[in-house]
């Protein structure tokens, strides 16, 4: 066993000019960053962080953009023995005071010692922290010790042990407390050992990556795998990405790359969007994964992506997928490289109505799933029924897990860490069932929305809209429908008011659009404000969120 | 002239990105910077424009100090038409 700091003293020493990251940015020349240059970048940090005097083992959160400050102050934590936490940085479609606000809530939460930051950005954080907090400095990135060369003697990181905890990964709520997930130095290693197993991890690999790193497809497939298993890694930034998609396909080309992550959105956007004149002299051929994982995946996103790109070199197998959480560090489960992913087709009927995955009898409408594949060789899965007694091979239940990679804790929450284990297994609140061996994982347990690999909750959207003047709390209800152009789902929110005058509800959709996105940076796809008694209530009161769905799609046919 | 390519891209964005076709968009309404249109319905934008009026709006433009509103992007398409 070992800690990331001796991981990296271990590369230096092998392969110091071995290239870690090419970090990339749009209408800017790669930036190649050998290992020795890495270390020195983020002992700059490690030294700072020692100025400051944060202790090891306390916690700093990053809040930077994609870029050389964001990936050294990573490593400078590690080599500093502290506990990074990257949060996400501020982008136009938030409203700052929202985004102060769970700042705010994520310091009294995680407590933190530091939070580095541009001098720009660093009145923004300040707006955050109150007098008696755990923040004890804003480090900006322009008042750092110099770069050198570390003396690993000195280091506080390399007297961690295996068990302390190595980082913290937010998940990604849309508001409201956020649980950070605390993963040891142990259990790190642990995932990377069984998911590069499982991946055929090799010296010929070259990662590619757009993903963002507060998020664990990122953080551990984009990021810290490649880095700590010296596999040269192609680094650029999703707002990058999803301005210029044909950059992902350029890259590999470039660089020769072999593996790539992505959510099932990615596959449709790239195959939508993407001309042929960006594509020119373009050779997909290295490309021997492009994993599906971080939202449900289909399968006709898949072959919509292999139509698109196959004459220029893309294999049929590289389109795999994995089923993920940061619970467990990253992978679950991961389908075998050498062949596509099985699809079964089942009967669309016994799915719906008595949960189970079977063949369609003769001529029923039938429905294709896509497997995530076998669990990782570390990892040990169930299916349980609602009182946790296990089902039979093709039941649809709750998916635990167990493994020697699962988080310590979610991070000064036991109440939460108490709520997700028990005896040792971890209940992710998906669905899914097995068969042959291989996990199809079929919806979620919660009305969770997914949108482009971002988890939303539809209370925090519905709670949003009761802010906007007009609507009134408890009539609102937020709800995601899948859309099969983009490969994700489309947010939709209805809302009602008093007036049944067509150009008021205009302008309260307008107002609801904003306030939403404002305060949430997701976009909607359809705001629907309508008169009074258009939303179905239960007995009880409550908001039906899938008996309004219905009713939604149903109109939503009739208008074509 | 600019008048015609507006009321083309303000039925655009209503109808197929917003998906209200009632909703008028303002010519000087802050389309990118208020949060209306997201990067991702960008792209869709920019392959409108091009397939619509021939001229092309690179990767590195689709951002508010570019365009931010419907009168600078039909200015945009103006200047680069006459080219």
């Amino acid at each position: 066993m070992t800690i990331f700091s001796e991981r990296l003293q271990s590369h230096l020493g092998r392969t110091p000019e071995r290239v870690a990251v090419y970090l990339q940015h749009s209408g800017q020349p790669d930036l190649p960053i050998p290992y020795h240059q890495l270390l020195r970048g983020a002992n700059a940090y490690a030294r700072t962080f020692a100025r400051e005097k944060l202790q090891p083992g306390e916690v700093v959160i990053l809040i930077l953009q994609h870029g050389e400050n964001l990936v050294y102050s990573f490593w400078g934590a590690v080599l500093h023995g502290a506990i990074p936490s990257i949060m996400p940085f501020l982008t136009e479609k938030l409203s700052p005071e929202r985004y102060r606000a769970d700042l705010a809530a994520l310091i009294s939460v995680t407590k933190p010692a530091a939070v580095v930051t541009y001098p720009e950005f660093e009145a923004e954080v300040r707006g955050a922290l109150k007098d008696g907090d755990s923040v004890r400095a804003v480090i900006v990135t322009n008042k750092l010790e110099p770069q050198a060369d570390p003396d690993f003697n000195m280091l506080a990181g390399m007297k961690r042990s295996e068990n302390d905890i190595a980082l913290l990964q937010h998940s990604s709520g849309t508001t409201g407390l956020q649980k950070g997930v605390a993963l040891s130095h142990r259990a790190v290693f642990n995932q990377l050992d069984a998911y590069s197993q499982a991946l055929n991890l090799n010296n010929g690999d070259v990662i590619v990556s757009w993903l963002p790193l507060y998020h664990d497809m990122g953080l551990i497939a984009g990021f810290l795998m490649p880095i700590l298993s010296g596999v040269p890694l192609v680094l650029s930034s999703p707002f990058d990405w999803v301005r210029a998609p044909y950059k992902l396909m350029q890259s590999i080309s470039q660089y020769k790359g072999t593996l790539s992550w992505l959510p099932n959105f990615a596959y449709n956007f790239c195959a939508q969007k993407i001309r042929d004149r960006s594509l020119e002299g373009m050779d997909l051929s290295s490309w021997r994964a492009v994993i599906n994982c971080s939202e449900p995946v289909r399968w006709e996103s898949h072959h919509a992506f292999h139509e698109r790109f196959k004459s220029y070199g893309l294999k049929l197998e590289a389109l795999q997928c994995s089923y993920a959480m940061a619970e467990n560090v990253f992978g679950v489960t991961q389908t075998d490289l050498s062949r596509p992913p099985k699809v079964e087709e089942i009967d669309r009927e016994s799915f719906m109505t008595e949960r189970v995955a079977r063949p369609p009898a003769n001529g029923r409408p039938a429905m294709k799933m896509m497997s995530s594949g076998k669990p990782l060789s570390n990892t040990r899965i169930r299916i349980l029924d609602e009182h946790g007694k296990d089902v039979r091979d093709g039941k649809i239940g709750e998916i635990a897990l167990q493994s020697d990679c699962m988080l310590t804790g979610y991070y000064n929450r036991p109440d939460a860490t108490e709520k997700a284990l028990h005896d040792g297994w971890y209940l992710t609140g998906d669905y899914g069932y097995i068969s042959e061996g291989e996990v199809f994982v079929s919806g979620r347990k919660k009305d969770m929305i997914i949108v482009g690999g971002k988890n939303v909750y539809p209370q925090d959207l519905e709670s949003l809209t009761y802010e906007v003047p007009g609507v009134h709390a408890g009539r609102s209800v937020a709800f995601g429908i899948f859309n099969d152009e983009a490969g994700t789902e489309d947010v939709v929110i209805i809302a009602e008011v008093d007036s049944e005058d067509s150009l008021e509800h205009e302008k309260v959709a307008d107002l609801i659009r904003q306030h939403v996105t404002k305060n949430s940076a997701i976009a909607l796809r359809h705001v629907k404000v309508v008169g009074p008694k258009w939303i179905l209530k239960t007995s009880s009161g409550k908001t039906a969120r899938s008996a309004n769905k219905e009713k939604f799609l149903k109109e939503l046919e009739l208008q074509g | 002239m600019a008048e015609s390519i507006m009321i083309v891209l303000a039925d655009y964005v209503s109808v197929k990105i917003l998906k209200q076709p009632n909703r008028k968009i303002r010519p000087e309404e802050a389309i990118i910077s208020s949060g209306l249109i997201d990067s991702f319905s960008l792209v869709d934008l920019a392959l409108f424009v091009e397939d619509t009026f021939g001229v092309r709006i690179d990767d590195s433009e689709l951002n508010a100090q570019t365009f931010d509103n419907l009168t600078q992007l039909a200015s945009i398409i103006q200047t680069r038409q006459k080219k």
